[in-house]
Formats: C-alpha cells, sequence, structure tokens
C-alpha cells in the first residue's frame, strides 16, 4: 500500500513538470482510431539478437494447416521468427478473443493470418472479426499482387497487375440501420483523407516498383459525391507524379475488360468492395484463390494473409489445400521484416515447384496433396545448400 | 599462442571439410522429410544440418579461455556445425585497443551471435571512465541482459526447484560513465533513466514473458527515493504493461526485493529493472541455485545476441587451475545454440550437462566436489550421445 501511494506521488511529480507530454502518453495504448493517428510513440518491434517474433492467427478453415506448413518451412529454412500464437474462436459473440489478437499485433507490429469466419447466422452486433482488426490497426492498404505462373495452365498468359484497395471504409463501415421498417440504410463512407492516403500510396508503390500505369476504379457515373471524392483525389495525387500515366475505368467496365483484355491494366486503385471484386477476378485469372498473397499495411503495423482471404470450411482437414498462396504471403512478411535472402530462397523454391516440378493441388487439376507440394518445397529448399552461413 | 592458433585452425579446417564433404550430401537427400517434424520433439537432429553457423567468440579474462576449451571440446564431440572466429580483447593483459574492438564489432555484425568470457574491468582510473565491457556493449547497443536462474536437478541448495528470469538494462543508469569532480572532494556522478530506454526494457520483459510461458512481471526500483529517476522507469513499465493484458505485473523496491529473494524466492517469475540493481540481484539469485559456475546468461540487442555466464566474474585467482567450473558456459553454449535453431544440438548439449550433475559423480570444488574442469568436460562429452532422460 505504501508503495503505492509512492508511485501515485512519484508520477504527480512527473506530471508537473512534463505535463503535456505524458499527458499524450497516457493516449499510446488507448484503443482507439483517433489516438492511433495522433500517436506520438510506438513500441519498438519485437526484435531481439535478431530473431523476430511474429503474430500468428490460425484463422478457420484450412488456415490452420497452411499455417502450420508454413511453421514447417521457416524451421527447416532456419528463418530467425518466432511465432506468438493467438487463437480467434469465430464462435463465440464477445470481441475478447479479437481483442486479444489485436493487442498481440500491437506489441509485435507485424502477424500472419488465416481467414476468421464470419458466420451469417450471428446477430447482427456481431461484426467480421477481419475487418475488425483491419480498422482497428488502420491497416488502409490492401496489396495483392497477381501475376501468372508459367506452370499454371490459364487462359490468359503473362497477366502482371497489382491491385491496391482501401481497405477500412467505403461500404465496410459497418454502419447499417433500419430507418423505417422494410427500408434499410448501409452507410459507405468515403473521405477525403483516406482517399488521398490510398492513392498517394498506389503512387509510390507504382513508382518504387517502376511500374507506368496507375488506373483507378469507380463509379462515379452513379455514385457522383462518394466515389467522385475518390476520383478527385487520384487525379489531385496522380498531378505530383508525372512520370505516371494516369487513367480511371469504372467499376463493371474494369471487370469485363479484366476477363477479356487483361493485359491493359497495370497498377490499380479502388475503394473497398470493388477491391473485393476486383481482387477475386483477378486471382481467379491466375488460377485461383490458392495463388495469390495478399498484404494489409498500416502506417505502424503490417498483417499478411491469402489475397482472397478464404476461409475454405469445404476442403478443410482434408490435405488437399494449395498452399502457395500462404507460403508466398510469408516470403512477403519476410521482406517486410527485411530478411530478404529467407524469402527469396523459399520462394524461389515454392515457385519452382509450381512452374518447374508442376507439382500441382487438385485446385490446379493436379493429384498432388498439401505435403507433397512442402515437401518438394523443402527439397528445393535443401538442394540450394548453405543458407545460414552467409547472411 | 601460435600453438593455439594452429590448434583453431586445425579445427576450422576440419569441420570446413566436414561441412564440404561429399559423402554427406547423397544421405541428406535420400533421408525422407518428415512433414510432421516440427510437431514433434528434437528427437533426430533437423534435416538442414548441411549449414554452417559461424560465432564470434570472445574468450575475455581469468578462467574466460578454460571455460571456451570447455565448449569447443563439447561441440567438436558433439559434432555440431557451429564455426568460432577467436578474438583475445582484454585491458589487464595489454590486449586491448579501439582496433582490435573495431574488429570484434565487424565479426559481431557478420556473425550476430556471439560468445564470451568477462572482459575484466581493472579498479584504478587510468583516464578512461568506460570500460571495453561497456564500450562492448554501447557499439552493439546491448541493451538487455537476460539470466535465467534455474535450479539443476541433483544439485541441492537451500531453495530447490528455484526458476526465475531477471532482465536488467545495461546500457544506461548508473552506468553511464559520467563522473566529475564539480568542487574539489565533491564528485557527482550521473544516473542517467530515459523513458525510450526504459520502455525497450520494459517491452523486452514482457514480450519474453509471453515468447516463454510466463505469467508475472515484477519490476525493481527504488522510486521511494529517486521519485524522478526511478519514478520514470516504473511508470514506463505500467504503461507497457497495458500491451499485455494476460501477464501479471506488480513492482517492488529494491531492498525489499533482496530480503524477499533469500526469503521467500519462489513468489517471483520474471523480474526487470535498471542496471546496477541488475546486477546485485543477478549476482544474488545466482547464489541462489549453486554460484557464479552454474547460471548462463545473454545479452540481446534487436540484431545481435551475445552469450556468457549469468553472474560476470573473471576468477582470475583459479586461471590455469583447472578448477574453475564449465557449467554455466555450456548451458549458455546450449542456449546459442537454440538461438541459432539448432533445436536438437542444444538439447544435446543442455541434456548432458543436466545428466552429469544430476548424477553427481563429477563435481567441481565451487559445487563440493573434487573433480578438475577437464574431468567435468569429458563427464559431459561421455554423456552426449544418450538417450535424454525425461
Amino acid at each position: 500500500m505504501a508503495a503505492h501511494g509512492i508511485v501515485l506521488s512519484a508520477s504527480k511529480i512527473i506530471n508537473r513538470l512534463w505535463g503535456r507530454r505524458l499527458g499524450n502518453t497516457a493516449k499510446v495504448f488507448a484503443p482507439t482510431l483517433t489516438s492511433q493517428r495522433n500517436k506520438t510513440y510506438l513500441p519498438p518491434p519485437a526484435k531481439y539478437g535478431g530473431r523476430h517474433t511474429v503474430t500468428l492467427i490460425p484463422g478457420d478453415g484450412i488456415g490452420p494447416e497452411l499455417l502450420s506448413h508454413v511453421r514447417e518451412v521457416f524451421r527447416f529454412s532456419c528463418v530467425p521468427v518466432d511465432f506468438e500464437v493467438v487463437n480467434v474462436n469465430s464462435a463465440l459473440e464477445t470481441e475478447d478473443d479479437i481483442n486479444n489478437a489485436i493487442t498481440a499485433i500491437r506489441r509485435n507490429g507485424v502477424a500472419l493470418k488465416g481467414n476468421i469466419e464470419t458466420k451469417h447466422t450471428m446477430p447482427s452486433s456481431v461484426k467480421s472479426r477481419n475487418n475488425l482488426l483491419r480498422t482497428s490497426l488502420d491497416l488502409y492498404a490492401n496489396v495483392m499482387h497477381c501475376q501468372s505462373l508459367p506452370g499454371v495452365q490459364t487462359r490468359h498468359k503473362n497477366i502482371d497487375i497489382m491491385i491496391i484497395r482501401e481497405n477500412t471504409e467505403g461500404e465496410y463501415s459497418s454502419l447499417e440501420h433500419e430507418s423505417v421498417s422494410g427500408v434499410v440504410e448501409s452507410l459507405k463512407i468515403i473521405t477525403r483523407s483516406n482517399s488521398l492516403r490510398i492513392a498517394e500510396y498506389a503512387f509510390q508503390l507504382a513508382r518504387e516498383k517502376g511500374r507506368r500505369r496507375v488506373t483507378a476504379v469507380h463509379k462515379a457515373n452513379i455514385m457522383k459525391l462518394g466515389d467522385g471524392l475518390f476520383l478527385q483525389c487520384c487525379r489531385e495525387v496522380a498531378s505530383g507524379y508525372p512520370d505516371i500515366t494516369f487513367d480511371s475505368m469504372i467499376v463493371d467496365n474494369t471487370t469485363m475488360q479484366l476477363v477479356s483484355k487483361p493485359h491493359q491494366f497495370d497498377v490499380m486503385v479502388m475503394p473497398n468492395l470493388y477491391g473485393n471484386v476486383v481482387s477475386n477476378v483477378c486471382a481467379g485469372l491466375v488460377g485461383g484463390p490458392g495463388l495469390v498473397p495478399g498484404a494489409n499495411y498500416g502506417r505502424d503495423y503490417a498483417v499478411f494473409e491469402t489475397a482472397t482471404r478464404n476461409t475454405g470450411k469445404s476442403i478443410a482437414g482434408r490435405n488437399i489445400a494449395n498452399p502457395t498462396a500462404m507460403l508466398l504471403a510469408s516470403c512477403m512478411m519476410l521482406d517486410h521484416l527485411k530478411l530478404y535472402d529467407y524469402a527469396t530462397v523459399i520462394r524461389n523454391a515454392v515457385l519452382t515447384t509450381m512452374n518447374e516440378t508442376r507439382l500441382h493441388t487438385a485446385d490446379l487439376g493436379g493429384q498432388g496433396t498439401t505435403s507433397d507440394v512442402v515437401q518438394s518445397i523443402m527439397k528445393i529448399i535443401q538442394s540450394k545448400g548453405q543458407l545460414t552461413a552467409d547472411f | 599462442m601460435s600453438g593455439t592458433m594452429a590448434a583453431t585452425l586445425t579445427r576450422n579446417l576440419v569441420t570446413l571439410v566436414k561441412g564440404l564433404g561429399g559423402s554427406r550430401w547423397p544421405q541428406l537427400v535420400s533421408r525422407p522429410l518428415s512433414v510432421s517434424a516440427g510437431l514433434c520433439s528434437s528427437e533426430n537432429p533437423p534435416p538442414r544440418a548441411d549449414s554452417t553457423f559461424k560465432v564470434t567468440m570472445v574468450p575475455g579474462d581469468g578462467v574466460g579461455p578454460e571455460l571456451m576449451m570447455a565448449v569447443k571440446d563439447v561441440f567438436k564431440a558433439g559434432d555440431i556445425p557451429v564455426e568460432f572466429d577467436e578474438f583475445h580483447l582484454s585491458e589487464v593483459q595489454n590486449m586491448a585497443s579501439d582496433e582490435k574492438l573495431e574488429q570484434v564489432l565487424t565479426s559481431m555484425r557478420n556473425n550476430k551471435v556471439a560468445i564470451k568470457g568477462k572482459i575484466h574491468t581493472p579498479m584504478e582510473y587510468k583516464g578512461e571512465l568506460a570500460s571495453f565491457e561497456m564500450k562492448l556493449r554501447r557499439k552493439l547497443d546491448l541493451f538487455a541482459n537476460v539470466v535465467h536462474v534455474n535450479s539443476l536437478p541433483g544439485y541441492s541448495t537451500r531453495h530447490n526447484n528455484l526458476d526465475l528470469v531477471i532482465i536488467r538494462e545495461q546500457t544506461e543508469g548508473e552506468y553511464s560513465s559520467l563522473e566529475h569532480e564539480s568542487v574539489t572532494g565533491v564528485i557527482e556522478c550521473l544516473k542517467i533513466i530515459t523513458r525510450e530506454k526504459s520502455r525497450r526494457i520494459a517491452k523486452f520483459a514482457f514480450d519474453y514473458a509471453t515468447k516463454k510461458g510466463r505469467n508475472k512481471v515484477t519490476a525493481v526500483h527504488k522510486a521511494n527515493i529517486m521519485k524522478l529517476g526511478d519514478g520514470l522507469f516504473l511508470q514506463s513499465c505500467a504503461e507497457v504493461a497495458q500491451l499485455y493484458p494476460k501477464i501479471k505485473y506488480e513492482n517492488i523496491i529494491i531492498d525489499n526485493c533482496c530480503m524477499q529473494l533469500v526469503q521467500n524466492p519462489y513468489q517471483f517469475d520474471v523480474l526487470v529493472m535498471p542496471n546496477l540493481y541488475g546486477n546485485i540481484i543477478d549476482n544474488l539469485a545466482a547464489g541462489l541455485v549453486g554460484g557464479a559456475g552454474v547460471v548462463p546468461g545473454e545479452s540481446y540487442s534487436a540484431e545481435y545476441a551475445v552469450f556468457e555466464t549469468g553472474a560476470r566474474h573473471p576468477f582470475a585467482q583459479a586461471v590455469g587451475r583447472n578448477i574453475a567450473n564449465p557449467t554455466a558456459m555450456l548451458l549458455s553454449a546450449a542456449n546459442m545454440l537454440r538461438h541459432l535453431n539448432l533445436e536438437y544440438h542444444s538439447q544435446m548439449v543442455s541434456d548432458a550437462v543436466k545428466r552429469v550433475v544430476k548424477q553427481g559423480k563429477v563435481r567441481t570444488r565451487d559445487l563440493g566436489g573434487y573433480s578438475t574442469t577437464g574431468d567435468l568436460v569429458n563427464a559431459v562429452v561421455d554423456n552426449l550421445r544418450h538417450k535424454p532422460v525425461h
């Protein structure tokens, strides 16, 4: 008790001395979105002695098995990453589990996750856990890179499209109400600051990756104000990047163009729901949901998952899921952690298995099981010889 | 000097040839790769046994070189794929210079991992306040020191089954090397506590607790007297604790902590504290389980890890007498192997050491036996290949 009183008086003295600055720090850990943006202090990532700690959220469906394969490959390649496993039970109505997961990401900075199932049978007060995670960590940019793999038979060859999707607002605002009985209003929110932010991100990424063109996808002919604002923000940002061509396309036309002439696209930027649709179309073009990795970046945190965020309940536990997307997502994570050598070795092994060994799972019309593919990947990693001596 | 150099060289060469040997290659490829291998315990060597790890070695002063010989002997016998880059750095033997320090640093930057003995710091003032030990720590920013005080089964002390972790900030506080004589006869030593470093060490402690599945973190301080300095440390710990709702957070004043440690040490789990308190508590807690010879320790920065003994003493009076206890350094080396992802080898070494302690036949003087360092090393080597005890 006495010690406690002493601590209190000590903090009073400090408060008097540092006043304002300490006032800010009290906000630092508050889990609200606003304090997150004005935050002055970010805890350092959990990286000690060169080893990183990463939050692992297994999720539902095929998530746990895919992530156990990732761990297996990491262990095999001596990747200096330790996982903190946080389970989220999608059957519970309380938000304790997901809040735990969010706190875990706040302290580790980086996460790898499987999709958490959102049951439609739950009461409407239960929000999508995945969406909650993205919005509370302010992971505003969803990035996926759709690239054709030579070893996978598809209708279109040599597709190479980057899709950048606004991840925190738009139709996913979770604001819905029944104003009059029988009339439901869902609010789609487009804000200037978030639109500018995602456009800026898209153009910066395009310049960094040496891309030529950015296409904004919208529906401003119908939603003249909402999507109009988005389009205008993209234009404003584009004026700062004279080296990159900017154009815009309406979402319905975009999907048609994607399936008929996909090669016209380079980098695409769009609000939330269009991003969801377009990313699924693109993933389909290059071979399906099992192939394409996705990443969600915010200013402070990054979460990696498969691009199309499928739960895959129907094929769970049958050893037939395609591990490629999750493994490539883990490589994106390694790149984010600046472990480029490890990322390259694993990525090359995955691509070699796809393109040269042509060991495919059932979703690509192959005969292989998930563990066959993982074993093949590990054999290729091994045949590349020493990894650890020259880092 | 040249004799040992040649010996080291041949040893390195042997490891190198082993690493390159063609005969092992087909065997490796044909070895079945089990997908579930990650889930089962480390019974078999990991399939990626073809890689060799380089580790910087700084034997230091006193019995340091003897302890390093012990580590090398055990590693050689266990066929452990680690190569050492050895650097002799010593202030008391006139083998310390900034040039030499730079060599160690360059090697560390490549290897990221080091094993190190204590570099003795003479007490007298020769114009420089910071010791080489401190310089190394600062240059590599090794801010966190971890001492895992764990009773060794088979060696009975006043408190058995002790298991606590002491985490110490070791780059600021009283070790700032800022001292001056403001007026003749009046010396001021500056103790520096910064918010950034306090938060960093607090987060390290909580991250460590999370990773090792521990339940409680206790901050040790003297904020009743140093209301601002230690107060800031305490406040930083409390702030960071909010990020870890599942781990209990408490605080205790340093003097009381010492008393509690000798009376009822079981109440503690993970302890986190500023520099000087850490130094004292490390030694006190090491004393509870058998002394400086049995407790391993390690220091971390974001990039680097240095493995050493928990209580850092050169033990100069024992030099050349073959009586030093290599247990602490061997356990530390085992921890190093785990850090390098060599789970299987790590388990092998620590099991062998623990088995020798448990059998109790071979004991050095500090544990009340009559055996020499060499005897103990031989006993550990003999126990290396046996099945682990559970």
